[in-house]
């Protein structure tokens, strides 16, 4: 597990590495000039080229890049004074330290992503169990029916929906909007209700006809018919025999679909005019905001890239024969 | 509830039937044998004859949804035919338990070998989780497996296939079950591993006194494992006798071309193999009279349309069900590849 743990994590410094060089390499060959968005009306090349000094920005591209990086990690000294680690730049829009804002942004972000997901995995694969449970009665038919339906939605769509519904109609929730939730938790959850109910539904008919499909397998399996013949209940067998076997592939399928689970929460927070990552990483391409876009990157990577690894790690135990190989 | 009338496990007129997509299913139809307590006897038959489907009900473990099941099954003279789940629960892995072919897929690989012994102990018996797990190391060293304190947290697919083999023998006797069923045991292991796991069966029997029942598809399994033996074809009882009479003086015509189509183990004599022509019925659609019509070489020798049209029955005891007369029955079968059984 150590070794797997070391080896995965290796490959994920590799990547989180590539993925910002490439930002920083993209964002230069823009033909933008990130200058101009402080510099105002009066601007004269002079102001230009003192800005791009202070920005840093008249240094070769590899050296800013080298600059950017050892500055997260050990702080950097600019014109105006320091940045202490983990320094990722003061931003080119507003002039703030970026990682006040990250700090301030993530937790939306994190909170929209974990609930969705833990929504729609204990929804979509309850309803699967049940459906698989109640094979081919009204039950079964009527979640099929359902998870069609699902199936066709668009996270944008049903967001405008419940917000007509919920908010403005019935008026039984406040707009969504995120609150700390080490300040008050039970508002954060209000807050974020709908953006979870809306994120996951799209997931919820995918993962509940695949576990359904999984347990009915499950249940046609050898070693469920042994455990029947030790004389064990159907409840037993199903929760601890088929139950046990379908896991794993769940959560094979959860690790391929984090890239769009991450997808579909920068949409969400797009339908609720949430302040997540998502929206800072679009308005800082539009801004040509260089340190912004950075830590962005660097932060959803490192997020996805440890997601996986939890993901691969969750499998391994969940698999001896993975986990011992 | 129990009688001490009638054979420990007794089947009578026992019919199974599928419902699928493409009809009715005949797997099993009018079968019936008896077994006592410490004989084993043994199902032998093409694949598809019927062997798992029949041994399957005398468990119970049909899908009652797809499933009908008519005829008498009493095991120590209690009907197990339409009794309730949670009777049968109680007889599952305790008074009854069976060891399927496949070691690898018939354990659960998510659960270490130990626990899955310790599991129907506990069911049946109470035990507490350390007794349970006391009881798995004895099963595991009594099935002969080395160092079994250390294997009993072992997940299957960390034994070798004759030791997992060992280890599904185990958890069907954890509960010390009065009638064992062996569902080709050994049918996926190399020869040498094959003859242990067989006298293994046959040692634990003499401690216990179990009746057992042995399906395989190979005759020279049998030869020296079994009392009785029960030829089945279409999901009928074609033949029945002690395994020394069948081998040595088989009577049906499917049983003579199973003989000649099977190497002995302890066959001497090269002789060549000839296979039984022709492929086991259909049985969503069974031919009528005789289901090995289509397939025997004696029909003209029955004479009129008997075969085709009439069902030959089983008689009681020694027997085949075939409508060629007594004496032609007992010397059809060519000398040359009659089998010497131990
Ligand atoms: N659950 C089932 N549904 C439909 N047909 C089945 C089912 N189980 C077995 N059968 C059919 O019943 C026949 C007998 O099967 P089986 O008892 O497994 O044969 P074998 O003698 O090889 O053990 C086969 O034709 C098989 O296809
Ligand atoms: S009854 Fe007729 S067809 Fe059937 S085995 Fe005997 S001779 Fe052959
Ligand atoms: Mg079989």
């Amino acid at each position: 597990m150590l070794r797997f743990l070391a080896r995965r994590s290796l490959g994920a410094i590799v990547i989180i590495l590539l993925i910002s060089a490439i930002t920083f390499l993209l964002f230069f060959a823009l033909p933008s000039e990130p200058a101009l968005m402080s510099c105002g009306k009066n601007c004269t090349p002079d102001a230009i080229a003192v800005i791009n000094k202070n920005l840093g920005l008249d240094q070769p591209v590899p050296v800013q890049y080298w600059h950017y990086m050892t500055g997260i990690f050990v702080g950097r000294d600019f014109t105006v004074g320091h940045c202490p680690a983990p320094c990722f730049g003061y931003s080119f829009s507003n002039q703030q330290p970026v990682w006040g804002t990250i700090v301030d942004r993530f937790p939306t972000t994190l909170s929209i992503t974990l609930g969705g997901a833990a929504v729609f995995l204990f929804v979509g694969v309850g309803i699967g169990m049940i459906a698989a449970a109640f094979r081919g009665t009204w039950i079964d038919k009527f979640f099929s029916s359902l998870s069609l339906v699902g199936n066709a939605l668009q996270i944008y769509f049903v967001g405008v929906i419940a917000l007509a519904v919920l908010v403005s109609g019935l008026h039984w929730m406040d707009n969504p909007a995120y609150y700390p939730i080490t300040q008050n938790p039970g508002k954060w959850f209000m807050g974020m209700l709908i953006p979870w109910l809306v994120l996951s539904i799209i997931f919820i008919a995918n993962y509940s006809r695949m576990t359904r499909s999984q347990m009915i397998e499950q249940l046609g399996e050898d070693h469920v018919r042994t455990a029947r013949a030790k004389g064990l209940s159907r409840r037993a067998v199903f929760f601890r025999y088929a139950w046990r076997g379908a896991l794993a592939p769940i959560v094979t399928i959860f690790g391929i679909d984090l890239g769009s689970l991450f997808g579909g929460a920068i949409i969400t927070e797009f339908t609720f005019s949430l302040h997540g990552l998502g929206r800072l990483a679009v308005s800082s391409v539009s801004e040509t905001d260089l340190p912004t876009l950075m830590a962005v990157m660097l932060v959803g990577c490192t997020a996805i890239v440890v997601a996986n690894i939890v993901v691969d790690a969750a499998y391994a135990v969940i698999d001896p024969r993975v986990r011992l190989a | 509830m129990t009688t001490s009338e009638g054979a420990f496990l007794s089947v009578r007129d026992l019919f199974v039937r599928f419902d699928t997509e493409d009809g009715v299913v005949k797997a099993v139809d009018g079968l019936g044998f008896e077994l006592e307590r410490g004989r084993t006897l043994g199902i032998v038959g093409e694949s598809g004859s019927g062997k798992s489907v029949t041994n399957l009900a005398v468990l119970g473990l049909h899908d009652p949804r797809h499933t009908e099941i008519r005829g008498e099954i009493l095991l120590d003279g209690q009907e197990l035919t339409g009794a309730p789940e949670s009777v049968l629960e109680k007889l599952r892995g305790n008074k009854m338990a069976m060891i399927f072919q496949d070691s690898l897929t018939a354990l659960s690989p998510y659960y270490t070998v130990g626990r899955q012994i310790a599991e129907p102990y506990r069911k049946h018996t109470g035990a507490t989780r350390r007794e349970a797990r006391q009881r798995a190391v004895e099963m595991l060293d009594k099935v002969g497996i080395p160092n079994a304190a250390l294997r009993v947290d072992d997940y299957p697919h960390q034994f070798s296939g004759g030791m997992r083999q060992r280890a599904m023998i185990a958890m069907a006797l954890v509960c010390d079950p009065e009638l064992l069923i062996a569902d080709e045991p050994t049918t996926a292991l190399d020869v040498t591993v094959q003859a242990q796991i067989l006298d293994l069966l046959k040692e634990l029997q003499q401690q216990t006194g179990s009746a057992i029942i042995l399906i395989t598809h190979d005759l020279g399994v049998v030869a020296h494992t079994v009392d009785e033996l029960l030829v089945m074809y279409a999901g009928r009882a074609v033949e029945r006798g002690t395994v020394r009479e069948v081998l040595s003086e088989p009577r049906h015509p499917y049983t003579w071309g199973l003989l000649g189509s099977m190497p002995l183990l302890d066959s001497d004599v090269e002789e060549p193999l000839v296979p039984i022509p022709g492929t086991p019925p259909s049985l969503l659609n069974p031919p009528p009279g005789c289901p090995f019509h289509p397939r025997c070489a004696h029909v003209a020798e029955v004479g009129g349309d008997r075969c085709r049209t009439e069902r030959p029955e089983l008689p009681p005891g020694r027997g085949a069900a075939c409508h060629l007369p007594a004496a032609r029955q007992r010397t059809a079968f060519p000398q040359q590849t009659k089998p010497r059984p131990a």
